[in-house]
């Protein structure tokens, strides 16, 4: 008979199977790749690819329709000496840096005064979520009627209390448009910090205050002494994401400008863009996009080495 | 150093009234420990103390000078708090000087004054460590260091030996009533532990739902506890309370308890015929007879080498007996136990208040 044949009898082989799979179960390593596999499947279909291929383009002559040949760093060169791109740099980094430093400012002060006892206290907190809860999209298009030249209630306001005499154009002239652009960032920013430091405030044990308050500190030194030491770990994290966040914007300026008066709110993402797709040269949009990586990667350094886990933090040794 | 004086304190959070009503008068240089159960007020009255509580009734007064409207850092005060609250970004000079520094000291005065109680201490090797890495009872010297160099008027503990275990609780009890003995100053401390009030306090003020039930030395307290409560707050095993009614029928007074076994009443007490009483007696004042006293039923005999604990049943209530000598007691036992009449006490049954001549 043909099974008779066979010389393993399909018992024994399921055996076998039934067994290397009891043993694939004892052994951590297996184990741990096994569980690692979907994630670093993911991580590799929509992660490195993308950032890959993005890679890849920024060093060829790709337009769309057409694959590009390689190129070295000719597109990067060109680009370095392109005053648009230079513009759009120094633009990105103004942004940036006034934004962040304006939303931190800001998001503090809301965190502290939340952590006040105060009437409606989640109430106020909910409110303040509001601007991130909202679609960046959306919010845009309402600062774009706020801005308006013809109908904007800001100007409307400002020359009824008769401060001035003309409507503000927020977004015919340059640096009108920078602020005004970074002014609509700082808008929609700030509830993320502000309500991050809200709940690393929360962690700081009133007792730490009340031994200050006995210990002889005013309250901006208990500030001082007690409560931003304590806040850095998490000041470091938060400013550390607004920063990315912000050198990476491109949604509302997208909205408000696309980038314009000649060029004034251009940042990175979205000359990037305007570039690759409505421009079709794939290959110079990929490279300022892949310029934008060093000064990402510089932040994150910025904030993990400046701001790591302070000695305070570490756990005790003798 | 200053005398604190607390008269007819109340504080009310919201509608519930915490604090009923206090009068305490502490001398100066004096250590006295506040001691009650969980949510007697006692921790609310040294934070009113410190100044991190509002008084809503009544007057506190450091050194003679009243601080119902002194903020917390004028009031020459240092508090060592039941977590510590060591700053955890500063080292333990740090944390010591923090308050030195604040007070615009010179940098040899902050010095000197670190130096000093860290060696007081034992803390000298430690300075330039990280609360997180101190060990519980090291922490605790670091929060007591804090508090003395700023040799302040007074001192305010709240709880301080709680989170250690038991062995180290005991031996920081120690320090701390050394370290009060060498530095003399006044001492207010908060516990719910009898046995730490007894050992550490000059004067033990027993609160309870916001009053105080009774204030004096740890012998007063435990000699002639002022009410059923005191009488079974203070002393470990507690006092057996055992009630009865007074029976004054020609002869010596005498407690009739359920059954009809009756006992001589204690000394010095005194009561109407037919009032219904408490009958105190604290385990370590009954004797065992085999005839007359309580007849009881041993339950259970724990000897310690020191001295044995019996727990007994009489009348369905359990009775407690210490001896110091070894007993040849077993379970099931009948034994009569007999209270020492000159440290027994009566109690009202309806009040608790003591009833004495």
């Amino acid at each position: 008979m043909r099974l008779a044949a066979h010389p393993v009898p399909p018992l024994t082989s399921l055996r076998l199977v039934a067994s290397f799979a009891a043993r694939l179960q004892d052994n951590r390593n297996a184990l741990g790749l096994l569980f690692m596999l979907p994630s670093a499947l993911i991580l590799l279909v929509f992660l490195t690819y993308p950032l890959g291929l993005g890679t890849w383009l920024g060093f060829t002559d790709a337009k769309v329709g057409r694959p590009g040949e390689f190129i070295g760093l000719g597109n990067f060169d060109f680009l370095w000496h392109d005053p648009v791109t230079r513009l759009a740099l120094f633009n990105t980094i103004f942004y940036t840096v006034v934004a962040s430093v304006i939303k931190f400012g800001l998001g503090l002060w809301l965190a502290l005064i939340l952590n006040q006892h105060l009437p409606f206290k989640a109430f106020l907190r909910a409110i303040v979520l509001l601007p991130f809860i909202v679609p960046t999209a959306l919010s845009a298009i309402a600062f774009w009627w706020i801005y308006d030249s013809q109908f904007s209630i800001l100007s409307w306001l400002l020359v009824k209390m008769g401060l001035i005499t003309q409507y503000i154009d927020f977004l015919g002239d340059p640096w009108n448009a920078r602020f005004s652009t970074i002014a609509a960032n700082i808008w929609r920013g700030v509830p993320f910090v502000a309500i991050t430091l809200l709940a690393g405030l929360q962690t700081i044990s009133p007792s730490y205050y009340e031994a200050a308050s006995l210990d002889g500190a005013t309250p901006y030194q208990q500030f001082r002494h007690v409560t931003l030491p304590l806040l850095t770990p998490i000041i470091a994290v938060v400013m550390t994401f607004s920063v990315l966040f912000t050198f990476t914007d491109f949604q509302l300026i997208y909205v408000l400008t696309r980038g314009g008066p000649l060029n004034a709110t251009h940042l990175m993402a979205t000359l990037s863009f305007q570039r690759a797709i409505p421009g079709g040269s794939l290959g110079e949009g990929a490279a300022i996009a892949t310029a934008m990586v060093p000064f990402l990667l510089a932040a994150i350094l910025v904030s993990y080495f400046g701001l790591q886990r302070r000695a305070w933090q570490q756990g005790g040794k003798d | 150093m200053a005398a604190v004086s607390i008269s007819g304190v109340h504080k009310w959070f919201g509608q519930t009234h915490v604090i009923r009503g206090v009068d305490v008068a502490i001398a100066d240089g004096e250590f006295c420990v506040l001691v009650g159960p969980s949510g007697c007020g006692k921790s609310t009255l040294l934070r009113m103390i410190a100044g991190l509580e509002e008084i809503t009734e009544g007057e506190i007064a450091i050194g003679g000078r009243v601080v119902n409207r002194v903020p917390p850092k004028e009031r020459d005060i240092a508090m060592v708090f039941q977590n510590y609250a060591l700053y955890p970004h500063m080292t333990v000079r740090d944390n010591m000087s923090f308050a030195l520094k604040l007070a615009k000291r010179s940098a040899a005065d902050i010095k000197q004054r670190v130096d000093r109680a860290a060696g007081i201490l034992g803390l000298s090797s430690y300075l330039d460590r990280f609360p997180r890495q101190l060990s519980g009872g090291q922490r605790q010297r670091v929060a007591m260091g804090r508090a003395i160099v700023r040799d302040p008027q007074v001192f305010l503990f709240d709880e301080p030996l709680s989170n250690l275990d038991a062995k180290l609780r005991v031996q920081m009890r120690t320090e701390i009533k050394e370290l009060h003995q060498r530095l003399k100053t006044t001492s207010i401390y908060v516990t719910h532990d009898q046995i730490e009030a007894m050992t550490m306090a000059d004067r033990i003020v027993v609160m309870r739902d916001g009053i105080v039930e009774q204030s004096g030395n740890a012998l007063d307290l435990y000699d002639r506890p002022a009410n059923t409560f005191v009488a079974a707050f203070i002393g470990s095993p507690a006092m057996n309370l055992v009630p009865g009614v007074a029976r004054i029928d020609g002869g010596a007074p005498m407690v009739e308890f359920d059954g009809g076994v009756r006992l001589p009443a204690p000394m010095n007490a005194r009561a109407s015929d037919g009032q219904p009483v408490l009958y105190g007696m604290r385990p370590e004042h009954c004797a065992l007879g085999a005839n007359d006293g309580l007849p009881a039923e041993v339950v259970v005999v724990e000897p310690t080498g020191a001295d044995t604990q019996l727990f007994c049943r009489f009348n369905g209530q359990e009775v407690t007996s210490v001896v110091r000598d070894r007993v040849a007691c077993r379970a099931g036992d009948r034994i009569g136990l007999m209270p020492d009449l000159s440290r027994a006490h009566l109690f009202d049954a309806t009040t608790g208040t003591r009833l004495a001549a």
